[in-house]
C-alpha cells in the first residue's frame, strides 16, 4: 500500500472575530468605556477575553493525496480553502488534528512573495528564488530559463517598480514555475496576468504535474480545476463537503452552489434595468416548473412582466441567454431575431413564454438570462434568473449518451459512406 | 492553545535535484505541541538570512546620490555635533582623551545597538506581508536586521580609523577582543529586539514607544559621558544596562587602557539572559504570528 504524499487528519483552525463596539447612551457612559478601553483592548490583542466570538474556519478536514496526484480545492469564498492551504504551508498553526507531509514541500501562495520594488528584476530573481527556498546555486542554474519564461531580458536591471504590471507578475511566475519541490500547495495564482499568459501558466502547471508531483491547487477557476486535477475536494464551511473524481465534484459544487444563489437574480440586475420582470419560470414538456431536464427534453422559459406607474410596452420583446454555470454563454435567442411580434395593442402586463423544442445541450449545471425589451430598446434583465441541470440521456436511442466533457452541446448529425477507393477511383477512369 | 511543529525538514528546500527523496523524513504540522528551535532548518535558510541583509541594504541606498556615503556621513555628523555640544559646550569630562575620540568609541557600539534594536523591533511588522505568504524561519527576520546593523559598523569603524591617525592614538593587543565585544552588542540588541519585536507584532503601542526607549536608552548609558561621571553609589544601577559594560570595554579595547571585567561580566550575563527570553517570547508568539500581525 503506498504511503499517502500528504495526510490530513481531523485539522481544524479557529479564528477568533474582532468584538463589535455597542453604541453608548450617554456621555458619562461614553466617558467610563473610554477608560475602559485599553484594557478591553489588550484583552481582545492578547486573545484572552471571554466575550470574544470565535469561529472555526476550517473544522475536522480529512483527506489524502497520494505522491503524483493533483488534488483541486474548491469552495465558495471563506469556505476555508486558504486557511488549509495556508496551515499545509506552516503559515499559521491549526488549532486542532495534524498533518503530515512527505517530501520536500514548496508552497505558493501569491506570485512574486517578497518582490522588493526598487530591487532590479535580475536582484528580484534571487531574492523571490531564496524566499521561495531555493539556494543561490540553484537559482544561478535556472536563472536563464526564468528569464527566458519571463521574457523580460531587456529589463533584468531596471528596477521592477518600473515594470508593466504585466511584465512583473510574469516575471513572479516565472520564478515559482522554477520551483522543483515534490509537493506543491498553490493557491489562485492562475488569476493574473492576460488570457495568454494564464494559458502559459496553465500549460506549466500541467507539465509540472504530469512529471509526477504532488500538487494540491486551490482555484475560483473551474475549468482550470477540471483541466488541471485528478481529484477534488469541495470545501463548505470550513467542512468537507465531498471528495471525488474532478468532474463529478465540480458538478456537485456547482449545483449546490447554484441553488443558494437561486433567488438572488434581483440583486444582479445592472444599473440600467427597470424591474419590470415580476416572475420566471423554467417549465418542462408537459408545462410543468422544474429545474432539471434530460437531454434533448423540450424546454420553455417563462417571464411575467408589470409596468405600474411606467409607459406600457407597445411590442413586447423576450430573449433568453443560456450559461454553462463554469464557462460562460452556449447560446441566445430573442423575438427580435426568429421574429416574433405580439399582435396586441399597447400592454401594462403580460407573460411572455420562449419554446425550445430541442435545445443540445449537454449534461451540467446551467443558468439562463432572461432579457426584457420593448421594440429596439433593452429595459430590464435577471442575470441567471433560471438555473438548472441538465441530465444525462440517451439522445441517440443507440445507448450511448454524448460525451458530457466534450463542450456544452451535442450535434444531430446525419453520416454517409460511400464505398470506394482506390480501385473504384481506376475504375472510374478507365 | 495549540502548537505547531515541525519534526524534520529535510528536503525542505526545493530540489527536485535530489530525485526520490523515500527516505526523506516527513513534516509533521500537529496541534498541541511545543515549538523547538530548529537549528538543522535554520543552517538549510541561512542564505535567505544572507538575502534579507543584502536586500536592506541594496534597497536602502537605491536612488540616492551619494549612495553608501550616507553611511560614513551620519556617524561623521554625529560625533562631531556631540563634540560641539557636550565636548566644547558642557564641558564633559572624556577621561583625558580629546573628546572627539572618545565620543566616537561609545557611539561606534551605541549605534550599532541602537539601530539594530530599532530595526529588529519593527521588522516583524514591516515584514507582515512575508509573514502572512509564505514559510522560513521567521527568526531570521530580526536576525537580518541586526545584520544590517554589523555591515553599518564596518562603514563607520573606518571613520575611527581616521579618527585614531588624526590623533595620533594607537590601541594596544586588547584590540583583538573586539570581535567578541561585537558579538556581546549584537547579542544584547537582538535580545531586546526579538522581545520588543514580538510584542509590536501584537500590540502597535510598541511602534511608538520603541524610538522614545531608545532616546532615552541613550542617556542612560555611558556614551557622551563617562562613567565615573556617576556617583560612586548608584553606579551598579547603571551595571544593570547591559550596554553600559559594552561600551566601556569599546572604550578599554580601542583607547587601550584596562579591560573591567567585573562591568563586562555582568552585562554578559544580562545580555545572554535577556536573549534567551527574547528567542522564548520570540518562539511563542512565532507560532500565531500569521495570524495577529
Amino acid at each position: 500500500m503506498p504511503v499517502p504524499a500528504i495526510r490530513v487528519e481531523h485539522l481544524g483552525k479557529q479564528y477568533q472575530l474582532g468584538l463589535r463596539e455597542q453604541a453608548r447612551r450617554n456621555f458619562g457612559e461614553a466617558l467610563m468605556h473610554a477608560l475602559g478601553a485599553p484594557l478591553r483592548r489588550l484583552r481582545t490583542l492578547s486573545g484572552t477575553g471571554n466575550g470574544a466570538q470565535r469561529f472555526w474556519a476550517l473544522r475536522d478536514v480529512s483527506f489524502e493525496v497520494q505522491p503524483g496526484e493533483v488534488l483541486g480545492v474548491i469552495g465558495a469564498n471563506g469556505a476555508g480553502k486558504s486557511t488549509l492551504l495556508k496551515i499545509l504551508s506552516r503559515i499559521t498553526e491549526p488549532t486542532t488534528g495534524r498533518a503530515e507531509l512527505r517530501g520536500s514541500v514548496a508552497s505558493l501562495l501569491e506570485v512574486g512573495t517578497g518582490f522588493h520594488p526598487e530591487l532590479t528584476g535580475r536582484e528580484n530573481i534571487y531574492l523571490n528564488g531564496a524566499i521561495l527556498g531555493l539556494t543561490r546555486a540553484e537559482i544561478r542554474r535556472r536563472f536563464d530559463a526564468i528569464v527566458d519564461f519571463a521574457g523580460v531580458e531587456r529589463f533584468l536591471d531596471t528596477p521592477v517598480k518600473r515594470y508593466s504590471s504585466g511584465m512583473y507578475v510574469r516575471l513572479a511566475f516565472a520564478v515559482a514555475a522554477h520551483l522543483e519541490a515534490e509537493i506543491l500547495l498553490i493557491d489562485e495564482v492562475l488569476a493574473v496576468g492576460d488570457t495568454a499568459f494564464q494559458a502559459k501558466c496553465l500549460g506549466t502547471m500541467e507539465r509540472v504535474a504530469r512529471r509526477g508531483r504532488t500538487i494540491v491547487f486551490v482555484s475560483h477557476n473551474l475549468s482550470a480545476v477540471r483541466r488541471l486535477c485528478t481529484r477534488a475536494l469541495v470545501l463548505e464551511q470550513g467542512r468537507v463537503a465531498l471528495t471525488g473524481d474532478t468532474t463529478a465534484a465540480v458538478e456537485e459544487y456547482l449545483a449546490h452552489n447554484l441553488n443558494e444563489e437561486a433567488g438572488q437574480a434581483a440583486a444582479r440586475r445592472p444599473e440600467w434595468a427597470r424591474p419590470l420582470i415580476t416572475a420566471v419560470r423554467m417549465l418542462d414538456a408537459a408545462g410543468r416548473p422544474c429545474t432539471r431536464v434530460a437531454a434533448g427534453e423540450p424546454l420553455s422559459f417563462e417571464l411575467d412582466f408589470a409596468c405600474a406607474g411606467t409607459a406600457p410596452l407597445r411590442a413586447p420583446v423576450m430573449g433568453v441567454v443560456l450559461n454553462r454555470a463554469d464557462v460562460g454563454p452556449v447560446a441566445g435567442v430573442n423575438t427580435r431575431m426568429t421574429g416574433f411580434r405580439p399582435s396586441v395593442g399597447p400592454c401594462r402586463a403580460g407573460t411572455l413564454r420562449c419554446h425550445l423544442p430541442e435545445p443540445r445541450l449537454l449534461p451540467g449545471q446551467y443558468t439562463a438570462d432572461i432579457w426584457l425589451g420593448d421594440g429596439p430598446r433593452d429595459l430590464d434583465v435577471l442575470p441567471g434568473a433560471v438555473r438548472f441541470r441538465i441530465t444525462e440521456a440517451d439522445v441517440y436511442g443507440t445507448g450511448v449518451p454524448p460525451f458530457a466533457n466534450l463542450g456544452s452541446m451535442y450535434l444531430q448529425a446525419r453520416w454517409e459512406f460511400r464505398p470506394g477507393g482506390v480501385e473504384e477511383l481506376i475504375a472510374c477512369h478507365g | 492553545m495549540s502548537v505547531m511543529r515541525c519534526l524534520a525538514e529535510r528536503g525542505e528546500l526545493a530540489a527536485g535535484d535530489r530525485g526520490g527523496g523515500a527516505a526523506v523524513e516527513p513534516v509533521v504540522i500537529e496541534a498541541g505541541r511545543g515549538a523547538a528551535l530548529s537549528l538543522r532548518e535554520l543552517w538549510q535558510y541561512r542564505e535567505l538570512l544572507y538575502f534579507f541583509v543584502w536586500r536592506d541594504i541594496k534597497v536602502r541606498y537605491k536612488q540616492t546620490v551619494i549612495g553608501a556615503a550616507w553611511a560614513l556621513l551620519q556617524p561623521f555628523c554625529a560625533m562631531v555635533i556631540f563634540s560641539i555640544i557636550f565636548g566644547s559646550f558642557a564641558r564633559i569630562p572624556s577621561e583625558g582623551l580629546p573628546y572627539p575620540i572618545f565620543v566616537y568609541a561609545g557611539l561606534l557600539p551605541w549605534t550599532l545597538f541602537a539601530n539594530s534594536l530599532s530595526q529588529s523591533s519593527l521588522s516583524l511588522v514591516s515584514q507582515a506581508r512575508l509573514v502572512t505568504k509564505v514559510y522560513f524561519p521567521r527568526l531570521y527576520i530580526p536576525v537580518a536586521s541586526a545584520g544590517v546593523g554589523l555591515v553599518d559598523f564596518a562603514l563607520s569603524f573606518c571613520i575611527y580609523i581616521g579618527l585614531m591617525l588624526w590623533y595620533g592614538h594607537a590601541p594596544g593587543a586588547s584590540v583583538l577582543l573586539l570581535p567578541l565585544l561585537l558579538a556581546l552588542t549584537v547579542v544584547t540588541a537582538l535580545g531586546f529586539g526579538l522581545l520588543l519585536a514580538s510584542m509590536t507584532a501584537a500590540y502597535r503601542d510598541f511602534r511608538i514607544v520603541v524610538p522614545f526607549l531608545v532616546q532615552t536608552w541613550l542617556y542612560l548609558s555611558p556614551v557622551v559621558y563617562p562613567v565615573t561621571l556617576v556617583p560612586e553609589r548608584y553606579r551598579w544601577i547603571m551595571l544593570l544596562n547591559p550596554m553600559t559594560g559594552v561600551i566601556g570595554g569599546f572604550r578599554s579595547v580601542l583607547l587601550n587602557r584596562p579591560l573591567e571585567w567585573t562591568a563586562l561580566g555582568i552585562a554578559a550575563l544580562v545580555a545572554t539572559a535577556v536573549l534567551l527570553l527574547g528567542l522564548r517570547c520570540f518562539r511563542n508568539r512565532e507560532r500565531r504570528l500569521a495570524d495577529i500581525v
